[in-house]
């Protein structure tokens, strides 16, 4: 099994190239990068004009398997994985049951091996149902092979339980991703606190709800020693705490997602259920804190936060709708719109803050394109424009905060392991 | 009686921000013919006779419940009354499907009283039947801000110019937004007055000046529109202990020697004597709150006439273009 890949532009953060190259892919791995490739393969794919660049390694997804398989499953959504160019991701354990034991891991793992259409990496949880109190065996999650471990949809409220997680998971050289929001700040909140809840009467979320958390769990970091990741930061001051953190060396992290950097709250003027999610879009300025965040390197790693939900879910009154948007399928687009097109990022950049970053921090090998990594290869249309609609969305869920708009970036290929596991029709 | 309304085109009366000025004022002009209708001896005519009339309401309300089913029946409308516990619609029908279930019956107008903000605008979104948004969480109140407004007008005879302080709980206020939206737009300069933390976040940009002075509230003010303090809906992290807010925001005899001899002192209704505003006050001179009463329901004829009438010419309209469609396969 063989694939040689012509006159793309190759785009590798691993080693730093932007160049018009030939790659050849065998058994699985890049076999070798070079200028003129004529080594026969099994199949040719002519990328002149295209972009060749590692698949997106998506450090947040809900794939909400088991337990809400009406929402999305491994399968379906690891389809929209594929399709929207992410060859890896990691998935939240906030499923029923939480992925809080060896059991349900190796649950979990089953469905994975029988089902899925990309890597799927499993993140467990930080505590016991996620309930916030008791640990979860740190040691046994490990041994089962999960990345990080977190709470992520709730944060954990307990300071002490915080503190002693990060100890225990440093022992293990295990990350910790916090979803940080303080909820007796965020005040039963359903979209940002400013001008727009004034005028549209819904309940405020403040910044402060986020900040204070990750200002929290940045120091019990830098107390443990422990390495934590920050999940979905989406205002100024979390941004400003996040690069403090970094230039005083600790292993701290930060994800950003494409909404948060692609749209703001005076989008909400329509009560647009689809644009709920938490934490919510937030003001202009603060989107401008994380594009400069993304773009100064201070924000590492573009994840989605795919949240999938029902139309049951979605289709009532915005107070009462669920909070989270699928974007597995829309986060290249929605990042070469709006980072790349508008000068902010460059490709490799964007490469690292898709593939390359998300890897470092979650100690995998993927994310580069140099000899003998693994075959993880997107094929893309740089150019090409597209509507997002729900009929065109294989997610099992079409809450996309994008319904609608046109966004530019095609994938054409995805390769995974060696495989071309889709190709645009 | 206006017959033609060019200028008025929507099916739905949601809000008082997306109107320009020369919408309300149509309102306006539209609610002082049905003024001198509901005057006569024979209070009604057949405007909108054989329409019906769906009185939606999913919180408890007496006041514009009843002030719009006598509207609805002063146009000899058929009018319906249909409570819904907000609190077991969460294990029924989504308000969408309760919303086309009432389409079903034929109903031409739903007039809704929601406790989410924002239901009104959905459920405009997905039906052909006019919706008359009759309060939505705190977002708007549009019919309440119109009689409001229409009260003043009659009053004093412009809004143009006027000074108008509303004071009470702003941030959780869809009597205030709605007001708010609608005196700015037609030139009256507005002061909101609350304590700082019933003052929801970046008011000022709408255009009112903000104090937590009432003696400034209401100095050289035309009107006070006083809003009733749900001290019942405490669900807040921080809100006034009803006596303190009476001490310090009440509306007395005693402030009111401060103010313009002719203040007119408004109120949505109902009353909590003692608590915004004293007895002396509510029945005295000053006050035009029952006036008001009468004014909701010109107010509200206007609002169920225009947007039954532009929606029978967007559903023609609609009806026209799919028969044309339908000639267009048969031949």
């Amino acid at each position: 099994m063989s694939i040689l890949i012509k006159n793309g532009r190759v785009i590798d953060p691993g080693g730093n190239i932007d160049a018009v190259l030939d790659i050849l892919v065998e058994d699985g791995r890049i076999s070798k990068v070079a200028k003129d490739i004529t080594v026969p393969a099994k199949d040719m794919i002519d990328a002149s004009g295209k972009i060749v660049m590692p698949g997106l390694v998506d450090m947040h997804v809900h794939l909400r398997e088991p337990g809400r398989e009406d929402k999305e499953t491994v399968s379906s959504g690891s389809m929209a994985a594929i399709r929207g160019g992410v060859t890896s991701l990691l998935a939240m354990p906030n499923t029923t049951p939480a992925i809080d034991s060896a059991e349900n891991i190796r649950l979990l793992k089953k469905i994975i091996q029988k089902t899925a259409n990309c890597n799927v990496f499993i993140a467990g949880s930080i505590t016991s149902g996620r309930n916030g109190c008791r640990l979860v065996d740190v040691v046994s999650l490990k041994k089962e092979g999960v990345l990080a471990i977190t709470d992520d949809g709730s944060s954990v409220d307990s300071e002490e339980v915080m503190s002693e997680a990060l100890k225990n998971a440093n022992k293990e050289k295990l990350l910790v991703i916090s979803h940080c929001e303080d909820r007796s700040l965020a005040n039963g909140g359903v979209m940002n606190l400013g001008y727009i809840s004034t005028q549209l009467g819904l309940r405020g979320i403040s910044n402060g709800s986020e900040y204070k958390r990750v200002a929290r769990d940045i120091e019990l970091a830098q107390k443990t020693g422990a390495a934590i990741h920050i999940a979905h930061i989406s205002c100024r001051e979390s941004v400003e705490l996040v690069a403090a953190a970094k230039k005083k060396g600790l292993h701290v992290s930060a994800e950003a997602a494409p909404h948060h950097f692609a749209l703001c709250d005076e989008e909400l003027m329509s009560y647009d259920t689809n644009l709920k999610m938490n934490p919510p879009l937030r003001s202009k300025d603060d989107v401008a804190a994380i594009r400069q965040g993304l773009t100064d390197g201070t924000i590492d790693a573009i994840a989605s936060d795919h949240a999938p939900h029902t139309e049951n879910e979605k289709e009532i009154e915005f107070d009462r709708a669920e909070f989270g948007v699928i974007g597995l399928e829309t986060e290249l687009a929605v990042s070469i719109t709006e980072l790349v097109d508008k000068g902010l990022l460059s490709w490799l950049e964007l490469a690292k803050r898709l593939s390359f970053n998300p890897s470092r921090i979650l100690g995998i090998n993927k994310g580069t394109l140099s000899a003998g990594s693994d075959a993880d290869i997107i094929i893309i249309d740089p150019s090409k424009e597209w509507k997002v609609a729900a009929e065109g969305l294989v997610s099992k869920s079409k809450n996309s905060a994008f319904l609608g708009r046109t966004l530019k970036g095609v994938v054409e290929y995805t390769i995974c392991a060696g495989k071309v596991v889709y190709q645009q029709p | 009686m206006v017959n033609k309304n060019p200028a008025w085109t929507r099916k739905d009366l949601l809000g008082l921000q997306e109107l320009t000025r020369d919408e309300i004022e149509l309102l306006l002009k539209t609610a002082e013919s049905f003024k001198e209708v509901i005057s006569r001896e024979v209070k009604k005519v057949p405007t909108l006779r054989g329409k019906t009339v769906v009185n939606l309401f999913y919180e408890p309300s007496t006041r514009t419940r009843v002030s719009f089913e006598v509207a609805a029946k002063r146009l000899s409308a058929d009018v319906i009354n249909i409570a819904i516990e907000s609190s077991s619609v969460r294990k029924g029908e989504t308000l969408i499907d309760t919303g086309k279930n009432i389409e079903a019956l034929k109903v031409d107008i739903i007039v809704m009283r929601h406790n989410c903000s924002g239901a009104a605008v959905m459920l405009a979104k997905n039906l052909h039947a006019s919706i008359i948004n009759a309060g939505d969480g705190w977002h708007e109140h549009p019919t309440q801000a119109l009689l409001d407004m229409f009260t003043l007008k009659e009053k004093l005879g412009v809004i143009e110019g006027l000074k108008v302080s509303i004071v009470g709980d702003i941030a959780h206020s869809r009597v205030a937004r709605s007001n708010i939206w609608g005196l700015t737009k037609l030139g009256a300069h507005v002061t909101v007055c609350a304590p700082p933390m019933l003052i929801p976040t970046g008011i000022e940009k709408t255009g009112v000046s903000v104090t937590s002075s009432i003696d400034e509230a209401l100095k050289d003010a035309d009107a006070v529109n006083v809003l009733r303090m749900q001290f019942e809906r405490d669900t807040e992290n921080a809100f006034p202990k009803q006596l303190e807010y009476f001490k310090n925001f009440g509306i007395t005899a005693e402030r009111l020697k401060k103010a313009k001899k002719n203040i007119l002192v408004m109120h949505p209704g109902p009353i909590n004597r003692g608590v915004e505003v004293s007895s002396d006050v509510a029945d005295g001179p000053n006050s035009v709150i029952l006036e008001q009463v009468t004014n909701g329901i010109a107010v509200r004829m206007a609002a169920l006439f225009l947007v039954s009438q532009a929606n029978e010419h967007i559903l023609k309209k609609n009806t026209g273009v799919k028969a044309k469609n339908e000639k267009v396969l048969v031949k």
